[in-house]
């Protein structure tokens, strides 16, 4: 942008000023509108794409599309509306089931999983690293899609158990077993990284005084990786109140089970291009985004302190 | 690590992770090499007749081709929304850490704000103002959302912060460089590692979109892998007359996946590095 400039030394001997207050200034100035220059595109994407759809999302969020009067402002009717929902509740409940149940099953095996890792130094243990952490690197469409066969009671490898992997009863088991096999891995080298930090001598006295491998990792590395192990089920936790796309994709295998409600995200989407309720559904994606955002600054404001202990 | 108890039992809980891990993907390469009877009627995590060449004929063939389409698409949206977004945070990313100018505290402050607003809440909203602009079912309906990527931004700017010393920048200016190529001489180049990770990671979500293509496109021909894939999937269930067999929607998933493999096992220490500055700061 700005190619020619003088440099700051000679310009301003050569304009008689004192040292360093104009070209000082104008280099400020530079700097400022590079600095604004740099920042635009970003700036307006976030405008464009994020601050404007939150409030477009908002707005018509408080109207109410009508036969008689088309459009009408309705305050908070929709909300209302979306609290006293039992299709709403029944979603919100059933995430809260997975999310309760889920996040500690995959936290678990990516705590062990890293713990191991950590540990051992073996080539397999390497290999293993890997094997972990490659389905995250498939698309959640095509995990799933996976699992959709394997599930299959025709041409899935555990059709002989007579297991029916997608009945109401068991499915949201399945699901869940989905979502574990696609991220305990990257969990697994979240946690893996913050253990790789530690500093080795802590654990080393321990192992002098006689503490087995087993005992340093339960008693030592666990409770040092805490912050780490919080993040994680917090991430975990926001994603699966905001489950969509597994549920979308197996829905024609058992209608009757995964619903058309099956999860507050599935509904809004539903009800947005299913039923072209627009306004109801900004209201359920509007409460659903609100619960996510300020449940993730709570849950890491409360964390602070403890997490910071370490 | 010798033989000792513990060792043998750490190796025996990872043997059992790793085949619960890889289990999917031996079946999806077992079952892309069968065809239809085939898949229903041999034992699913053996081979029987090698049909895989005629599944990848069929796969291109079906519905007139539109699976390469889809490819096409893919690889088209991922490599344009991911080198945008990188040069786009790269830029913002740079000013954050080191250009002062008015208001950067504020801006700084409300990316750091917004960073945690879920993505699926503003699929909807963002549909419905595509629509008014009259940008639903064209390539910018995909793309255009795609180029926002304020963690990258974050990335950038802690990487710049802690990597890349004032005095370095002082010097170029000093030697007569411009802002613009103080930034590209100097900075880019100290970035590199940091933004292979960006475009890596943008690139990724950009082939694994699902809820805004979705959403977004309805012509069939402007379809990524996935919502493409999705749809065959869809109508295989359902039953439809002409629809694409299991066969060949296994052997789709199966070409869908190994690019992504490929880029993940070349690419592994970005991976890992993306994840690492992500969960430590």
């Amino acid at each position: 942008m700005t190619e020619v400039q003088t440099s700051p030394a000679a310009a301003p001997a050569a304009a008689g000023l004192s040292p360093g207050t104009g070209t000082r200034r104008s280099a400020r100035v530079k700097e400022a509108a590079t600095g604004w220059l740099f920042a635009l595109p970003f700036t307006v994407l976030l405008i464009a794409f994020l601050l404007l759809p939150m409030a477009y999302a908002f707005k018509i969020s408080l109207y109410r599309s009508t036969l008689i009067e088309g459009e009408v402002f309705a305050w908070f009717d929709n909300y209302r509306q979306a609290i006293d929902d039992p299709l709403v509740r029944e979603g919100v409940v059933r995430v809260l089931i997975f999310g309760l149940l889920q996040t500690p099953v995959m936290i678990g095996i990516a705590l062990v999983a890293a713990l191991l890792i950590d540990a051992a130094t073996s080539r397999f243990s390497r290999f293993f690293r890997l094997a972990a952490f490659v389905p995250y690197a498939v698309p959640v469409v095509i995990g799933t899609l996976m699992w959709g066969f394997l599930y299959s009671d025709s041409i899935g490898p555990f059709a002989w158990t007579g297991i029916d992997f997608t009945s109401s009863g068991t499915v949201l088991a399945s699901l869940g077993n989905i979502v574990t096999w696609q991220w305990a891995g990257y969990n697994m080298i979240v946690l893996y990284a913050a253990l790789q930090g530690l500093p080795r001598e802590t654990y080393e006295s321990a192992r002098i005084d006689g503490a087995t491998e087993v005992q340093i990792a339960l008693r030592i590395k666990t409770p040092m990786i805490s912050s780490a192990l919080v993040l994680a089920t917090l991430f975990t936790i926001m994603g699966t109140l905001q489950f969509f796309t597994e549920p979308l994709i197996l829905q024609p295998l058992n209608p009757g089970a995964i619903t058309q409600h099956y999860t507050p995200n599935v509904y809004a989407y539903n009800q947005a291009f299913s039923f072209q309720q627009y306004n109801y559904s900004a209201a359920i994606s509007f409460l659903l985004g609100a619960v996510v955002f300020i449940g993730s600054y709570i849950f890491l404001f409360a964390t602070r302190k403890r997490s910071a202990l370490r | 690590m010798t033989f000792r108890k513990g060792s043998v039992a750490a190796h025996v809980v990872m043997g059992l992770l790793a085949i619960y891990f890889l289990l999917p993907f031996w079946w999806l390469v077992v079952a892309a090499t069968k065809d239809n009877t085939g898949l229903f009627q041999s034992a699913s995590l053996w081979f029987s007749d090698f049909h895989l060449i005629d599944n990848l004929r069929i796969l291109f063939e079906q519905d007139g081709g539109v699976y390469v389409t889809w490819l096409r698409n893919s690889a088209f949206y991922a490599v344009v929304s991911g080198v945008g977004a990188t040069v786009i945070s790269a830029l913002a990313g740079y000013a954050f850490a080191k250009l002062r100018f008015p208001g950067r505290n504020a801006l700084f402050a409300l990316l750091l704000g917004l960073i945690m607003v879920p993505a699926t809440a503003l699929v909807l909203p963002t549909y419905l103002l595509m629509s008014q602009a009259n940008l639903v079912d064209t390539i910018w309906a995909v793309i255009l959302p795609s180029l926002l990527n304020p963690f990258g931004v974050y990335l950038l700017r802690v990487y710049v912060h802690d990597s890349i010393p004032d005095e370095m920048l002082e010097a170029a200016r000093i030697d007569g460089a411009g802002e613009f190529r103080v930034f590209t001489s100097v900075a880019l180049p100290a970035m590199k590692p940091a933004l292979v990770t960006v475009l890596l990671f943008s690139m990724v979500a950009s082939w694994n979109n699902f809820f805004l293509p979705l959403v977004m496109l309805s012509d069939d021909q402007l379809y990524p892998l996935t919502v493409g894939l999705r749809a065959w999937y869809m109508s295989a269930i359902m039953g439809n007359g002409g629809a694409a067999t299991f066969s060949v929607i296994v052997t789709g998933a199966l070409v869908a996946i190994v690019p992504l493999i490929a880029a993940f096992l070349m690419l592994q220490r970005y991976w890992r590095g993306g994840l690492t500055i992500g969960s430590v700061k």
